[in-house]
């Protein structure tokens, strides 16, 4: 059990221009990448693997085990991307991991590409956060100036190219074969599985997909041992891990720390919640992962008990929110969200999204009747799990959750004639004393 | 059973057993599950899917429940059964057993109906459309979206995505399925989804225009009313229609349509099922090209011309002036263009020998040669041995002298979804690649016009993989070069490899088989054999048949000016189809007496002396026999007793002429009639004749230094009379323009700018009939050449420019 912060990736974030590649070098970067050239590509993806690291990503499969996958007998080129199109509301891991170090993710991608065999590897990042690309476009330069990258790194023999691609600010290319589609210069829409990319990725070739976490977790893992990250976290979700608090907490921000610390640690560490305040309901891994409630504090932050508990762990962005928030409100805000971002390639979540924003809008403004709970529920069984892909689903925990936990609070917006709430109290310049 | 070396029609595929609803079937591996419900009577709704389209699982509506993949474990959620292969033991229940299943089903049509119009009673496809029917049938009667008063996403009423095409936005659902076809079948990817969310669409891009000879198969597997045809649009209801099954007649591939007409009025066209020939696509011709019957110009009763004007006159008037005519008149002639049906080309064949006494028969209203009619006779007549099944499993297919995607659209198709497939490799001896060549990953080995002999020789190489499984073939513009026509029999015979002719009429191959030619009696008898001409009298009941070989087309045409011949009798032919259409015109009016069959008033009837209408193919029953030997019978659609088919009025005459002490009766007043007796006449069990290229004619001038060669072809839509009467069709032909390759193209204009869009400048071709002047592109021509297309502009090529393969200038024009 973890009681204490482990900062790893998070670890240089406060150095002096840590962003650059001296300042990364300085602290031991790229020493990793010759441990690895001088293991076979096999045991580094072995070491992987016994390290337990499960994709950073939201779904936690096992990052050595994807690697394995991938048919070394196939004669197409093999790649890696890298999924850094962070967009899920409330994750905010990548980013400033990217900002901050990015010759972690850079070094991660070399270790990963010789492991998988891979001589080019692509960063997807999203288009939106301008300075993320400048800072990784400038870390590449640096890395293939200093002979990280490029024909034969560190005389291994190894060659690799690094691509940094900016998304064109779609929600729906975080989704792997649609972030493909939109690296091959396409829409960006989910592409149908079976061929899996481990098979037919990128270009038809065989492809490994990480989140930036991920990747950048491997050089530690390389450094310092399978068995050391292991030793982190609990006893099916290894290692660390960073998590985002965010909201109405008093120090908001990225805790890195061993999985399976509680939510109530975490804000002990971030100083409690906001003065005065009660948590009232919180995500887990951002607004796709059914919210949970202050009973849940408690529950371990792995990904075991927090699916036990009726959620995900995903992408462990902690959304605090406290008794001055409208629940119905929230939701409200998620579903238009995710109403724009649906892709429109399937039904249920192109046409059930727009459905849903707008029995949910009528219920904030107090119109509507009880039986519209029963609806949305039906609403949400019918995407849930028809839909193309996990966008529609997770358009859905929201709303089935709140309704879970939350029923009589969208009831009081039927007998109130509208939102109960001040929208002024739950702000972040909410005026002392505001009440909801 | 005995053993054989012949591999079987049809190798056993492996099975995979499984249970759908309680159900055991067996079913090929690699079956998708919607279609194994369907062996057991089970209808998914589907919208997306296709059978003859890619997987896409974009519309959700065939979900089904899979309680055990055939792995013991089932899926935790329903399973869209459009993507989803059998497995050895898998366990489905659909929507029949399934209240998952059924609920999930229910689920995804209500959400597919909250943004749809529900406009049913305005909507073309409603009485027709599935998504009616199936919400019908797997969805809930009321909306609970427009009980809660949802606001559905609009869009403004629809909008032209081609002259043909309009796409009605709100109605579609987005099953992508336009979108696919235009991409995977037709390989016109023109129009692609745009936007996201519930403002998904179809979308065009304003520089790159939806511009696709099989628009209209789109139109017709929209599975909702988004998709229209401006032809159709807003005239009939599908359940007012009566639905006839035909056979396309615009070219010879025998593609399958549905005739689906109202109170004697052809209201559209729809492409029919035909899996051995077209699949489910037709091109756009032969879906939306059928007014040209409903035209104003129609003649509708015979007429005989008294004091030089054209007066109605009864049938039997007409009959009898025009056999005292044809009497008068000396030795007579045939002259049939290529649409006729196999029935009625018989009925001409049977005509000219028995009525006229004569040989002096053709129905290749084209460039044509004396090799051609050998060839016809020797390789062509009777011959099968290719099929569009072969196309698909041939690793080498070689065009000669034929553009498949406008002169043969059906084997277009077929070579594309070959090639798509990886299996095929396309070879043409083309003077340029076309589109329609890119589109079927075809190789170019070019031919300048007249050098297609030794092109044609040097493909034996090894490098162009021509063995014996590879399948040329050989379209009708290779008869324009002499000698080509030997080299691709030669190939053949030297490789092994099976060849077939490929025309680009409904009738020509069964005016081939029908006796049509001067060299051929019916059932591919050779004129020149005295056994086969006794056979034939004997059938017919007549004590001989002319022995003497006939005349082909162009030397009626030049008998007719000297003098040597006087009568004529001419079915359904151009004058500007020709091969000199100003002598044709010449030889009409030197003719002393002129019998015109037609449809509609043409350039014939105006100088006819007996004027008399046939029917349509509406109107009476027939038989086309398609470039690969297949007879293709089709009924009539319309019972018709004004409209004669072209047999009817023959026999007429021969009743006449034999009354007058010419001939005899033909024997036949019927379809039935005729078809029974080219039955019973059969097929000709002799030796074919040898294939004799003939003397080679004078080699022409040497053009002047900077003059070029002239290269055509027709483009699949484009003037030709039976495409008139529908304008919007017209409209996406196309635009007529002349290519130069670049070195020529600098020459005349100076250097090529890329940035400039294509058919920027015009260019002025001049040859020995006239000039024409139109916008000119860049190709990979060879040098010295110059491509035009044939019937795009005016009275087309031959009539206003110059004979194929003859010399012509080109200059800069201005606009």
């Amino acid at each position: 059990m973890a009681d204490t912060l482990t900062p790893v990736l998070t670890d240089n974030w406060d150095v002096e221009r840590s962003w650059t590649l001296a300042s990364y070098e300085e602290r031991g970067g790229y020493a990793a990448l010759d441990t690895a050239f001088a293991m076979a590509p096999d045991d580094v993806i072995n070491a992987v693997k016994e390290s337990g690291l499960r994709g950073r990503g939201g779904a936690g499969f096992p990052t050595g085990m994807k690697w394995g996958f991938i048919p070394q007998d196939n004669p197409k080129p093999k790649y890696l991307v890298v999924n850094a199109d962070e967009s899920e509301p409330g994750t905010c891991k990548d980013t400033p991991l990217m900002l901050a170090s990015p010759h972690t993710l850079v070094e991660g991608v070399i270790i990963s590409s010789y492991a998988i065999r891979a001589n080019t590897a692509f960063i997807y990042v999203r288009g939106e956060i301008l300075h993320v690309i400048r800072r990784l476009q400038r870390a590449v330069q640096e890395a293939y100036l200093a002979g990280h990258l490029g024909k034969n790194i560190h005389g291994s023999g190894f060659d690799l190219d690094l691509i940094v691609h900016a998304g064109a600010g779609a929600y729906i290319c975080g989704e792997e074969t649609a972030l493909l589609e939109g690296l091959e210069g396409r829409r960006g829409q989910p592409r149908l599985r079976p061929p899996f990319p481990a098979v037919a990725g990128l270009y038809a070739s065989p492809t490994v997909i990480n989140n930036v976490e991920s990747i950048a977790s491997v050089p530690s893992i390389i450094a310092n041992g399978a068995a050391w990250f292991a030793g982190m976290g609990t006893e099916k979700s290894n290692g660390y891990g960073i998590f985002s608090l965010s909201g109405h907490v008093t120090r908001p921000g990225q805790y890195e720390a061993p999985l399976g610390i509680t939510l109530r640690e975490l804000i002990d560490l971030a100083g409690g919640m906001r003065e005065g305040h009660e948590l009232k309901f919180w995500t887990p891994g951002g607004s796709s992962t059914p919210l949970l409630t202050p009973e849940h504090l408690d529950v371990p932050l792995d990904f075991e008990s927090v699916g036990a508990a009726g959620s995900m762990l995903g992408t462990r962005a902690l959304q605090l929110f406290d008794e001055t928030t409208c629940v119905v409100r929230a939701v409200l805000r998620w579903t238009e969200f995710y109403k724009h971002e649906s892709c429109g390639k399937c039904t249920p979540c192109r046409e059930g999204t727009w459905w849903l924003t707008q029995t949910l809008a009528k219920l904030e403004k107090g119109e509507g009747s009880e039986s519209d709970l029963d609806l949305l529920l039906d609403q949400c069984d019918n995407i849930l799990g028809r839909s193309f892909c996990a966008l529609g689903d997770g358009a859905t925990s929201p709303i089935s959750s709140s309704i879970q936990h939350f029923r009589d609070e969208y009831l009081a917006h039927l007998s109130h004639g509208g939102c109960p709430f001040d929208p002024a109290a739950s702000t972040a310049f909410a005026p002392a004393g505001a009440t909801a | 059973m005995t053993t054989t070396d012949k591999a079987p029609d049809k190798v056993d595929t492996d099975l995979v057993t499984l249970t759908i609803d309680g159900v055991q079937v067996s079913v090929p591996k690699d079956t998708l599950v919607i279609r194994a419900a369907e062996q057991v009577g089970v209808q998914i709704p589907r919208f997306c899917d296709h059978p003859l389209l890619d997987p896409v699982g974009a519309c959700r509506q065939c979900l089904v429940d899979i309680p055990d993949a055939g792995n013991g474990r089932g899926f935790p959620k329903p399973q869209a059964s459009c993507t989803l292969p059998v497995a050895e033991g898998m366990v489905v229940n659909t929507q029949a057993t399934s209240e998952v299943a059924d609920k999930a089903q229910q689920g995804v049509m209500e959400f597919l109906l909250i943004n749809h119009p529900l406009d049913c009673p305005v909507c073309d496809k409603g009485g027709e459309c599935p998504l009616q029917n199936q919400a019908m049938s797997n969805g809930r009667g009321e909306s609970r979206f427009a009980e809660n008063g949802g606001v559905k996403r609009t869009f403004p009423k629809p909008i032209n995505i081609s002259a043909q095409v309009l796409l009605d936005r709100e109605r579609c659902v987005l099953c992508a399925r336009c979108t696919r076809f235009s991409e995977q079948v037709a390989g016109d990817p023109f129009i692609a989804l745009a936007e996201r969310g519930a403002l998904q669409q179809v979308a065009i891009y304003e520089r790159e225009p939806y511009e696709s000879y099989f628009s209209g198969n789109a139109i017709q597997i929209c599975p909702v009313g988004a998709l229209t045809s401006a032809d159709y649009r807003f005239r009939s209801r599908p359940f007012d229609l009566v639905s006839t099954p035909s056979v396309a007649e615009h070219d010879a591939c025998g593609a399958a349509i549905r005739v689906d007409h109202r109170r004697g009025k052809v209201m559209r066209r729809l492409a029919g099922n035909e899996p051995e020939i077209n699949e489910e696509w037709i091109s756009d011709k032969d879906r939306f090209a059928f007014r040209y019957a409903q035209v104003e110009d129609r003649i509708t009763y015979p007429q005989i011309r008294e004091d030089g004007e054209l007066r109605p006159a009864s049938w039997t008037e007409a009959f009898a002036v025009a056999a005292r005519g044809l009497r008068d008149a000396g030795a007579g002639a045939v002259l049939t263009g290529g649409r006729l049906t196999a029935e009625d080309a018989y009925a001409y064949a049977k005509f000219a020998r028995v009525s006229l006494g004569t040989n002096d028969i053709d129905f290749r209203a084209r460039p044509h040669s004396a090799e051609e009619a050998s060839f016809l006779a020797s390789r062509v007549a009777l011959s099968g041995e290719v099929t569009y099944a072969d196309l698909e499993a041939a690793p080498v297919v070689v065009l000669l002298g034929l553009e498949p995607e406008d002169e043969a659209a059906t084997i277009f198709l077929r070579l594309r979804k070959a090639a798509r497939n990886g299996r095929t490799q396309v070879v043409s001896v083309a003077p340029w690649s076309s589109r329609g060549l890119k589109k079927m990953k075809g190789r170019l080995v070019p031919a300048a016009p007249g050098a297609e002999v030794e092109v044609i020789g040097s493909l034996a190489d090894a490098e162009h993989g021509v063995s014996k499984d590879a399948v040329i073939l050989v379209g009708e513009r290779l008869a324009a070069t002499h000698g080509a026509l030997s080299a691709a029999a030669d190939l053949a015979a030297r490789t092994g490899a099976r060849l077939a002719w490929v025309p680009r009429r409904a009738g020509d191959r069964g005016a081939v088989e029908a006796g049509a030619l001067p060299n051929l009696l019916p059932g591919g008898r050779p004129v020149g054999e005295a056994s086969a001409r006794v056979d034939v009298a004997a059938a017919w009941g007549v004590g001989s048949l002319p022995a003497k070989a006939g005349r082909d087309g162009n030397a009626i045409v030049a008998a007719l000016a000297k003098g040597d011949l006087g009568g004529l009798v001419v079915g359904g032919v151009d004058p500007d189809d020709t091969v000199d259409p100003a002598a044709f015109r010449t030889a009409l009016d030197a003719a002393r007496f002129v019998v015109s069959l037609e449809l509609r008033a043409t350039d014939v009837t105006a100088a006819a002396d007996v004027v008399l209408p046939v029917a349509p193919v509406t109107d009476k029953a027939g038989t086309f026999v398609t470039w690969d030997g297949r007879a293709r019978e089709f009924p009539a659609v319309f019972s018709n007793p004004a409209s004669l088919p072209d047999l009817r009025v023959l026999a007429g005459i021969a009743d006449e002429l034999a009354a007058l002490g010419h001939g005899s009766s033909l024997g036949f007043r019927t379809v039935a009639e005729a078809r029974a007796e080219m039955q019973s006449l059969g097929p000709w069990d002799g030796e074919r004749p040898t294939l004799d290229a003939g003397k080679a004619p004078k080699p022409p001038k040497a053009g002047k230094a900077g003059s070029f060669a002239l290269a055509t072809w027709k483009q699949l839509i484009d003037l030709g009379s039976m495409q008139d009467g529908e304008a919007h069709l017209r409209a996406t032909a196309r635009p007529p323009v002349v290519r130069l390759n670049r070195a020529a193209y600098e020459s005349v204009f100076g250097l090529l700018d890329d940035t400039e869009p294509g058919g920027a400048r015009l260019a002025q071709v001049t040859g020995d009939r006239g000039s024409i002047t139109l916008p000119v592109v860049v190709a990979d021509l060879p040098d010295g050449v110059v491509w035009v297309p044939a019937r795009s502009f005016g009275r087309g090529v031959l009539a206003e420019l110059a004979s194929p393969g003859s010399t012509v200038t080109v200059k800069g024009a201005s606009r």
